[in-house]
């Protein structure tokens, strides 16, 4: 891997609020086609550090390069326009908003013509189809109605359409904070084949997770987090779930 | 992988019983309920005004009665579905009313530039809310709840509390009470203002629901964070709608110019509260993110259609408002169990 560039890395970044400090230096890479987990205790810097890496947090110090270039995030746009997408823990989908709208939700596409470029008209219908084709190429097409509010969804479908945004709009990297943390064992174990079909289309995925059998059973590498800092990077090859947890709550060092 | 294929058949979602078939139907379509009762009052009170009340001069006297308050309900409704209130919407068109009044008789300016100049004041005031909300952090209900008093003193002040008369804006045939103006339709008067306030639907109706400034507002009034995360800039579209409601104060005030034919800081003063009434009747939600334009001018329609229905069926005078008041309280009871859908 030594000779591969990273696609994302991160280096000393600090973010503190007020007195508390979330992160004190933290680095991180990813590597192409990789799934990276991120674990730590609670409190670890975990959703700080990918925070600042999708755009929703400024970090204080600190660099983040994508693809060899230096980017600085201002917001969540910047991050998307980059090429990074984000499913947050809280979901991030609007509610009351059918599936096909939420897909597009800050980045609506307009009719071409003067529909669009006058009267400001969204193409409705493109969206519509493409939000389909999204869900189908991930294997969700089973959701009948492309037009229903995501809040008559269960929460596995929810999470699919979050995921399916993320795909659909991820040119570089798709960052997923606890994708199965409010999920049953049925609908985790389908995410954990949205993310291995993620990495088959060459997509490097960041997951964050608490769940120590998940991480173990997707991931590529896995990078510890410990009071607000990288404490150490296994793989699920050399190190066992204790010896990672272990590493995680300082009771060893890699 | 094994499993996926269970997981798979997880994800549809199973069938439902007769009473969630309503409950799915009502939160898709959230403007049924108000058009039923609509539909069912005027039925009613057609039988029990001894046929008044169908006849076309009633219905022309409903529409025009409701002009006013169903234009501002237009600004009104955009800013509860971002999850705020407009409690000022009343006195700040009064005061943007006046604005056009004055600068057109006191000062002299031409018709079109008074009201460009009551629209200028109009998106000033509601830029001030705006402000206020995005920046101060101000709950939306304390800031209008405060310039409700404010806008109130400042149309005094400016008025000194005297009236405009029709005379002194120059007679039926000037620019500023165009909206006044009669339009016959058989036996049925409308006026140009009540055309105005349904355009001003027909407008917000296209802009809602078919741009992505429409989606912006609907979301941050679903869910701010989550409309942020999606890259949404949420302070600007709030900042934007309380412009737009502003704006909506100065065409309320030109429809309201017309339907006085004077200009006076003590007019319409149940029109503060009966947007909000419209506006929730009509099925939108007061904690934002859900509802429809088109509920909004059923629901302003509905007051005006029990005032005015009540009155032709005899009713006594007191009841009008016990019957507006149950009303609301249906609706936000019906607005609570729709959200609860899939829950």
């Amino acid at each position: 891997m030594n000779e591969v560039h990273p696609v994302l890395t991160a280096r000393g970044l600090v973010k503190r609020f007020g007195r508390v400090i979330a992160l004190d230096g933290s680095d991180l890479e990813l590597y192409p086609g990789e799934v990276l987990a991120v674990i730590g205790d609670n409190g670890a810097g975990k959703s700080s550090l990918i925070k600042c890496l999708s755009g929703a947090f400024i970090p204080d110090e600190g660099t983040v390069e994508l693809d060899g270039a230096q980017v600085s995030f201002r917001n969540p746009q910047d991050a998307h326009t980059a090429g990074i997408e984000t499913v947050y823990q809280t979901l991030a989908v609007a509610p009351a908003l059918d599936i096909a709208t939420n897909l597009f939700l800050g980045r609506e596409r307009l009719k071409p013509g003067m529909l669009g470029s006058i009267l400001r008209m969204v193409d409705k219908k493109g969206m519509r189809t493409d939000a389909r084709a999204a869900l189908d190429g991930l294997g969700i097409g089973t959701l009948q109605d492309i037009t229903q509010a995501v809040e008559t969804l269960s929460g596995g479908q929810r999470q699919a359409v979050a995921v399916a945004r993320a795909a659909a709009f991820g040119s570089k990297v798709v960052i997923l904070d606890e994708p199965t943390a409010a999920l049953g064992v049925k609908e985790s174990g389908h995410v954990l084949q949205l993310i291995r079909d993620l990495r088959s289309r060459g997509l490097p995925v960041i997951l964050i997770s608490h769940n120590m059998p998940h991480v173990f059973e997707v991931a590529d590498r896995i990078h510890i987090q410990r009071l607000g800092r990288r404490a150490a990077v296994v793989t699920p090859q050399t190190h066992t779930m204790s010896e990672a947890v272990a590493i995680m709550t300082g009771a060893a060092t890699a | 992988m094994v499993g996926s294929d269970s997981a798979v058949a997880s994800l549809t979602t199973p069938s439902l019983s007769p009473l969630d078939r309503i409950q799915h139907m009502l939160h898709r379509y959230p403007v049924i309920s108000p058009a039923l009762v609509l539909l069912v009052s005027g039925l009613v009170f057609s039988l029990f005004s001894n046929g008044r009340f169908q006849r076309p001069e009633t219905i022309g006297i409903i529409l025009q009665q409701t002009a006013v308050m169903a234009t501002l309900a237009v600004g009104q409704t955009l800013v509860i579905l971002t999850a705020g209130i407009d409690l000022a919407v009343g006195t700040g068109m009064l005061l943007t009313h006046l604005v056009v009044a004055k600068t057109a008789v006191d000062m002299g300016l031409p018709a079109p530039v008074a009201l460009m100049a009551g629209a200028v004041a109009g998106m000033a005031l509601g830029a001030f809310h705006g402000l206020l909300v995005t920046r101060v952090k101000l709950p939306p209900f304390i800031v209008t709840l405060g310039t409700f008093y404010v806008f109130n003193s400042l149309g005094l002040v400016y008025s000194k509390a005297q009236t405009v008369s029709k005379e002194a804006m120059g007679g039926e045939q000037s620019l500023l009470l165009w909206t006044g103006k009669g339009i016959q339709i058989g036996s049925m008067r409308i006026t140009v203002g009540v055309l105005l306030a349904i355009a001003l639907y027909f407008v917000f109706w296209y802009v809602l629901s078919q741009t992505a400034w429409g989606r912006h507002v609907y979301a941050t009034g679903d869910d701010p964070e989550a409309a942020r995360l999606a890259g949404i800039k949420v302070s600007r579209v709030l900042l934007s709608v309380y412009i737009v409601a502003g704006l909506i104060y100065a065409i309320g005030g030109w429809v309201q110019l017309g339907r006085s034919l004077s200009a006076s800081s003590n007019a319409a003063t149940d029109v503060n509260l009966e947007t909000i009434t419209a506006v929730v009747i009509g099925g939108t939600s007061l904690f934002g993110g859900r509802g429809r334009i088109w509920g909004t001018l059923v629901g302003a329609l509905i007051v005006s259609v029990f005032r005015i229905g009540l009155n032709l069926a005899g009713v006594n005078v007191y009841y009008e408002n016990l019957a507006i008041g149950a009303l609301i309280l249906v609706a936000v009871a019906l607005d609570q169990w729709i959200r609860r859908v899939g829950k």
